[in-house]
């Protein structure tokens, strides 16, 4: 049978009413996903992550709703899904104040289209470096760094 | 101040300046650096110029002038579509259509994704407190209101971390939050509180408040479900001191949910203005920049109500409101709202109470950002507004008010079985992954405690180790599952592994997501505020109403009420219809209908035959004759000693209910005019009574004497109402119009 078409405005929450379309980063289907199988080996704990094609539902759930940043958020993230955690928490770094060039940004940018794919990442990156450059957010210096706690 | 004003002090006013609510900081403004909640002179006035679809000037600041959260506001939240309409509109109409209830959630949503920061401040300020309260009602986006705990102890011990996360996951928390005290117990942390957390109830979502790196790598792991460390600031250079940008923010925010955990940020009044960066602005409108860095970074929420700063703007005029309008501008930008009351806000309870109210009476999507869910003291995150010790008294709120804090009554058994279920499940846990043992008497200790003072000593560089190899070996949550199945925990297995699966299905990144114990996501998508006026929106009624409101103290008022003795100890016996007398020296003593036959005691417990022997004892020693009647036609306490003194020869009367209320009264006054009343009937002893009926035959033969002194017990009433109306049930029960008074002869029935 084929699969139905995903209703953004009614298919939700997934994984009650489309576990059909749920599946791993690694392409295991949800119903897949059991304590038998973890405990047979069938399914690594490590395969148990979130794919692409799945924030890509939430991200039309979320526009469905009026929600466009959410939305946009979700398919930065369905483009990070690929991207090495390492590798995500160094582009994090680079984007905090005074911690990259302008040229490492946009050498980064271009990587991750190249290397992943994710075009929407590079273009929120190079935007970024467009603004830094502007409010001089390039340029180090040394200052304090009192962060408010967290509740 | 007179003459001698300098040496002499009120003493009512030495007792105000010890008051909990002066040890409170009160500051006035102070507007050039900032402190000031709302109105800042230095706020900008609300514009827009956009020319070609470039935003050319916003709230009267030029584009070359745009700092780092102008353009990212441009960039990413501002909806050009709707600011040609929302920015021309006037803002006293804008805040009108909140309160329309014939404008729907929605349509308000749109609109206002066109405003300005400057313009959401002109529209906020146009309500007052009881505006916003409404405006929130309706504008908060999950329907069903929720709460989080905080879950620590300062000796970060596991064990007792387990049985307070089970703790807190029954009484009906939906997220649970710890944080350390030495980073490298972040993952032990963390998977204590999972653990404990499911074992108490399935779908709770956990986190660890720790740098953002570690706390990211915990996500990954599935050992947390969500994360709200994300914090956000109002002024370029304080997002600058916080070592961040709003892209760097935005970033993290897809990185998390690249992995699938659900985050918000966090942000709040004061925070500008303490790291020395207000650019003299108010409070709120810096606060505002942070939600629209907030929305367009595309958070699903935030954690806001000042927070941490808590104490600033309440030092200042307006802080309650301005807090109430951080909650209630988010809920605008259709953001979910964990709102505040987590840090302390005051010495005072009172105030601490006030301030409460405007989040628990309109319902927030989490109306704590963190109840600590253990006595203060052993609270981490420094706060602890509420702990653990206010647990009845915020139950009691929600009864009251017939609102849902979030909060479930528990009964003591279930607890104390919790406790040690979690605990225990920690102690198989940590010996299939070769942890340091968790003895049995840690996990009966972790049942019982107060606080982590009592918990048995760990070897805490051990415990430290062996959270640094969760990580190093990435323990992920589906081998936690694993090792608890192994162990012969296969339900709380199966309740980890279906955390791990909802990760991968990311219904709970949507807004304001939360689950119930079947794992069934509760979501602004799903669960959607529908607030259209009264009948709408979230109604405290069906199960949840039942649970909140049966509450383990409560009684049921039968089993109050009075029941008479087997054995009598004055026996009455009525002589037909009293007559008026003519015995000058005589005072009529009323009994109330019920007094002395279906109820035998006062209200605290004083034997009816003992209260009348002493009254009698009073009258006789004065020389007068007492005259003992029934009085069937009221069981009010003034008609009784009314009625009664019509038939006095003296013209006095004594009139006594059953409940120990007298009267002394005489027949020229009004019914509800006396010589003396003794109303408070808990307050009173035997010599009262006795001291009474002297009084009352003073007034008999002429003498009046000075009026018995009047006791005030100021809680009395409280304390006895419930009987009090139980017994006056009683005593109503007997009383009959048309039934004329009795003469009675009583006989004490011996002691011996």
């Amino acid at each position: 049978m084929k699969a139905r078409k995903f209703d953004p405005k009614k298919d939700y929450p997934l994984a009650q009413q489309r576990t059909d379309l749920v599946k791993t980063l690694s392409g295991i289907e949800f119903s897949e996903i059991t304590l038998d199988h973890v405990v047979s080996g069938k399914i690594h704990p490590q395969d148990i992550r979130i794919g692409p094609e799945t924030l890509g539902f939430q991200a039309r759930v979320a526009e469905a709703h009026g929600r466009p940043q959410l939305a946009a958020n979700f398919r930065r993230a369905a483009e990070l899904t690929r991207i090495p955690d390492e590798e995500v928490l160094r582009i994090y770094n680079a984007l905090r104040p005074h911690q990259a060039t302008r040229e490492t940004l946009i050498q980064m940018a271009s990587d991750l289209e190249k290397k992943y794919g994710a075009k929407l990442n590079a273009a929120f990156i190079r935007e970024a470096a467009r603004v830094y450059q502007k409010r001089g957010i390039f340029d180090k210096t040394d200052q304090a760094t009192e962060r408010r706690g967290d509740g | 101040m007179g003459k001698h004003g300098d040496a002499m002090r009120s003493k009512r006013f030495e007792l105000l300046a010890q008051r909990d609510v002066n040890k409170d900081t009160c500051i006035h403004e102070w507007a050039e650096v900032g402190l000031i909640n709302t109105d800042s002179p230095l706020d900008p006035k609300p514009s827009l110029v956009v020319k070609d679809g470039v935003v050319k000037e916003m709230d009267g600041k030029k584009r070359k002038d745009f700092d780092i959260i102008d353009h990212f506001i441009i960039h990413h939240t501002l909806n050009l579509k709707q600011a040609k309409k929302a920015m021309q509109e006037d803002s006293l109409k804008l805040a009108r259509m909140i309160l329309d209830i014939h404008v729907p959630r929605k349509e308000i949503i749109e609109l206002f994704s066109g405003l300005t920061p400057a313009k959401m401040l002109e529209v906020v300020n146009c309500l007052d407190t009881v505006e916003m309260m409404m405006a929130l009602h309706k504008m908060h986006a999950r329907k069903t209101p929720a709460n989080q705990a905080h879950v620590t102890n300062r000796r970060e011990n596991p064990v007792l971390l387990a049985a307070d996360a089970a703790e807190a996951a029954i009484r009906g928390f939906a997220e649970e939050e710890t944080t350390v005290a030495v980073p490298r117990s972040a993952a032990m942390n963390a998977l204590a509180i999972l653990v404990g957390s499911q074992t108490g109830r399935p779908g709770v979502l956990t986190q660890c408040s720790v740098e953002e790196s570690l706390n990211l790598k915990l996500g990954m792991l599935g050992l947390t479900t969500y994360s709200e460390t994300l914090s956000v600031y109002g002024t370029e250079s304080t997002f600058r001191d916080g070592d961040d940008t709003p892209w760097s923010k935005a970033f993290l925010a897809s990185a998390y949910a690249s992995r699938g955990t659900k985050i918000r940020f966090t942000s709040g009044t004061g925070s500008e203005v303490l790291m020395g960066n207000a650019e003299g602005r108010s409070m709120l409108y810096l606060e505002i920049r942070c939600l629209m860095c907030t929305k367009g970074a595309g958070a699903q929420g935030v954690q806001n109500g000042s927070i941490s700063c808590i104490a600033l703007p309440l030092s200042l005029p307006g802080g309650g409101k301005t807090v109430l309008a951080e909650n209630l501008v988010a809920a605008l930008l259709d953001l979910e709202v964990a709102s505040g009351n987590d840090a302390m806000s005051s010495h005072s309870e009172m105030r601490k109470t006030g301030k409460l109210m405007t989040q628990l009476l309109p319902g927030t999507d989490f109306i704590t950002s963190g109840y600590s869910s253990m006595p203060r003291y052993d609270n981490l995150f420094g706060g602890g507004s509420f702990d653990s010790a206010e647990y009845d008294d915020w139950l009691v709120l929600q009864r009251d008010f017939l609102v849902s804090g979030g909060v479930l009554p528990v009964q003591e058994t279930h607890v104390v079985e919790v406790r040690r279920k979690g605990a225990k499940a920690l102690q198989a846990l940590f010996k299939e992954l070769g942890f340091p043992p968790i003895e049995d008497h840690e996990v009966e200790a972790a049942t019982y405690a107060y606080n982590s003072s009592e918990m048995p000593e760990r070897n805490r560089v051990e415990d430290l180790k062996a959270s640094e190899r969760i990580l190093t070996d990435n323990i992920t949550g589906a081998e936690i599952a694993l090792a608890l199945k192994k162990q012969g925990y296969p339900e709380l297995a199966q309740r980890i592994l279906e955390m791990q699966r909802q990760r991968v299905a990311g219904d709970h990144l949507q807004t304001s997501a939360i689950f119930d114990e079947n794992f069934h996501v509760l979501s602004a998508v799903n669960d959607l505020n529908d607030y259209r006026g009264p009948g709408t929106g979230f109604r405290l009624e069906g199960e949840l109403k039942q649970r909140i409101t049966d509450l383990p103290q409560a009684k049921f008022p039968k089993t109050l009420a009075p029941v008479p003795p087997d054995e009598l100890k004055m026996l009455i016996e009525e002589k037909g219809e009293a007559v008026i007398g003519a015995d000058k020296r005589e005072v009529v003593i009323a009994l109330g209908p019920a007094f002395g036959t279906l109820l035998t005691e006062t209200i605290i417990g004083l034997p009816h035959d003992q209260v009348l022997r002493e009254i009698l004892r009073g009258v006789e020693e004065e020389g007068v004759k007492p005259r003992l009647v029934k009085i069937y036609e009221t069981a009010d306490c003034a008609f009784i000693g009314y009625r009664a003194a019509h038939l006095s020869g003296s013209g006095i009367a004594l009139g006594i209910q059953s409940k120990g209320t007298a009267v002394i009264t005489q027949k020229d006054l009004p019914p509800l005019n006396n010589l003396e009343l003794l109303s408070q009937a808990s307050n009173l002893t035997l010599e009262t009574y006795y001291a009474f009926g002297k009084n009352a035959a003073r007034y008999a033969k002429g003498d009046p004497p000075a009026p018995v002194p009047t006791i005030i017990d100021n809680m009395a009433r409280l304390k006895h109402i419930v009987k009090t109306t139980l017994m006056h049930m009683k005593e109503s029960e007997l009383a009959n119009p048309k039934i004329p008074p009795q003469e009675l002869e009583v006989r004490f029935v011996s002691e011996e």
